[in-house]
């Protein structure tokens, strides 16, 4: 698989390590009253849909950004690549 | 009909003009008591148990496709029970017990080879582990041996022992372990859950439940609703899929792509199941001659039945440091399968919160050596609502009370399992 890199241009995927759901960006408030329930649901819960995913790839063997990935888990086709520290911040995380 | 080396010599001497089909072609009823979903290993051995352990009957197995045409024929055939924690190891001990005694069971020749099972350590580390793993298993009343370097020279003498960055320092030996012919276990469990009465129905794929008052009345399918009390779900890599469609949208597992290989014919060279302690590479050699050897999972959510050529490269670079002789074989076949990686590398044997629907999955990629003992204590859930000794660990709630089974102590990470 070619990971199209949005600063570096396309990588082989060999060079990133994978981590998965791009929902464990939303990682719970540990102050909450339900935070046992968030961070169980967090950990060990997965979606798991066989289509479109949105992943998280680390790119250890390059510039070491974490990036978004959309891809098809039925054709492994990629449809997207953003920087995750964008998708972290339009979702209101960090500065 | 009862197969027996007399039975071969009067049909070779009748023109083989006796043989039937091994099982029926029924059509589906409109109604079963217990109704299995997955008509693989694990599927086919559950109502086979379930006829015969357990006294049940208006059992039926629905397959989408045809019986044995999944993960059951995707597999390296090994069977072994060599794992160090408690809530795992006399479940595998017991299906290791199981797969011993099986072919007289089913009468069906499955080809259950106890060529043993050698995990090579490469580390002073890596041995401690090994003796600790040795120990364990002992304790369970399993077979382990713990060879040094020397006795793994004696017993395989053509591995690279001397690497300088992986030289062998022993290894850790089950002689019970060993290989069976996947195939026939589908075959052997269809054929055997068949002649007592349960209905075998390929080509009928689920495409949803009907649940009233949050109980499990029934599955639609490709074929017509078919009314079910019961309803347990054995689907390995489409588990996702499936519970989905009862309404259980999020599960402790992901589904990943776990390649394997098997290469030409060759003469007899390897004699039991080899793993390599360095890298992710095991090995067998089958009666047909192919080295069927396999590693790590591609390591990203995949429904694809297919993998990449990274990891192609990574187990063949692990062979070769392994075993340099293999490097002129041919590779003949590759192919890729469907995993259900749970978050602890350990599999789920329970009900659900739906009444009457009950699953067994997560088996990530170890789920064919657990195919007699899985459809057994599956068999046994589905008929007394209870969990059975070996399995009363492989709860869904493990991981909300912080009950993992974590054999390789990896964390949430499903690809690392």
């Amino acid at each position: 698989m070619i990971i199209n890199h949005p600063l570096l241009g396309p990588r082989d995927s060999q060079e990133f390590t994978y981590l998965g759901d791009a929902s464990l960006i939303d990682r719970p408030d540990w102050q909450a009253e339900d935070a046992v329930d968030r961070f169980y649901d967090y950990l060990y819960e997965r979606e798991n849909p066989a289509g479109e995913h949105r992943e998280l790839w680390f790119h250890e063997q390059g510039d070491r950004s974490w990036l978004v990935v959309t891809r098809n888990t039925l054709t492994h086709e990629i449809t997207n690549v953003e920087l995750a520290r964008d998708v972290a911040r339009a979702r209101g995380r960090g500065k | 009909m009862h197969y027996s080396g007399f039975k071969v010599i009067k049909e070779a001497l009748t023109g083989h003009k006796g043989w039937k089909p091994a099982w029926r072609d029924p059509e589906p009823q409109d109604r079963y008591d217990i109704v299995i979903i997955g008509g693989g290993g694990h599927g086919l051995a559950t109502a086979y148990y379930l006829a015969k352990e357990f006294g049940k009957a208006r059992i039926a197995v629905l397959e989408k496709g045809w019986i044995g045409g999944g993960n059951v024929g995707r597999n390296t055939t090994i069977i072994r029970s060599n794992y160090l924690l408690d809530g795992n190891e006399p479940f595998y001990e017991f299906s290791m017990k199981l797969w011993e005694g099986l072919e007289q069971d089913f009468n069906f020749n499955a080809m259950v080879s106890q060529r043993g099972v050698l995990n090579l350590c490469h580390t002073d580390a890596q041995r401690d582990a090994y003796r600790r793993r040795a120990n364990a298993m002992r304790l369970n009343g399993v077979d382990s041996e713990l060879l040094d370097a020397e006795g793994v020279r004696k017993m395989v003498p053509f591995l690279n022992f001397d690497s300088a960055r992986f030289p062998i320092k022993g290894g850790l030996l089950q002689p019970r372990g060993g290989t069976v012919r996947h195939d026939a276990v589908a075959w052997g469990y269809a054929r055997g859950a068949d002649m007592r009465g349960v209905d075998i129905i390929q080509n009928c794929e689920v495409t949803g439940f009907r649940i009233e008052n949050g109980k499990v009345t029934g599955v639609e399918t490709s074929r017509g609703f078919i009314g079910a009390g019961k309803v347990g779900c054995a689907v390995a890599g489409s588990s996702g899929r499936v519970m989905a469609m009862a309404g259980i949208n999020r599960l402790p597992i992901e589904s990943h792509v776990l390649q394997a290989f098997v290469t030409e014919g060759l003469k007899p060279v390897i004699p039991g199941v080899i793993t390599y302690g360095a890298g992710h590479f095991y090995v067998s050699q089958s009666d047909k001659g192919g080295l069927v050897f396999g590693g790590d999972i591609d390591g990203y959510n995949s429904y694809a039945q297919r993998g990449n050529l990274p990891v192609v490269e990574d187990v063949c670079e692990g062979g070769m440091s392994l075993m340099p002789m293999i490097g002129r074989a041919r590779l003949l076949r590759m192919w890729g399968g469907i995993m259900d990686m749970s978050m602890d590398g350990s599999p789920i044997i329970d009900r659900t919160d739906t009444d009457g629907l009950y699953f067994n999955g997560g088996w990530c990629y170890g789920g064919f050596k657990a195919t007699p003992a899985s459809g057994w204590c599956f068999a046994h859930l589905l008929a007394t609502d209870t969990p059975h000794d070996t399995a009363k660990a492989y709860r869904f709630d493990r991981f909300r009370k912080g009950l993992m089974i974590d054999e390789k102590g990896m964390g949430a990470q499903p690809n690392l399992h």
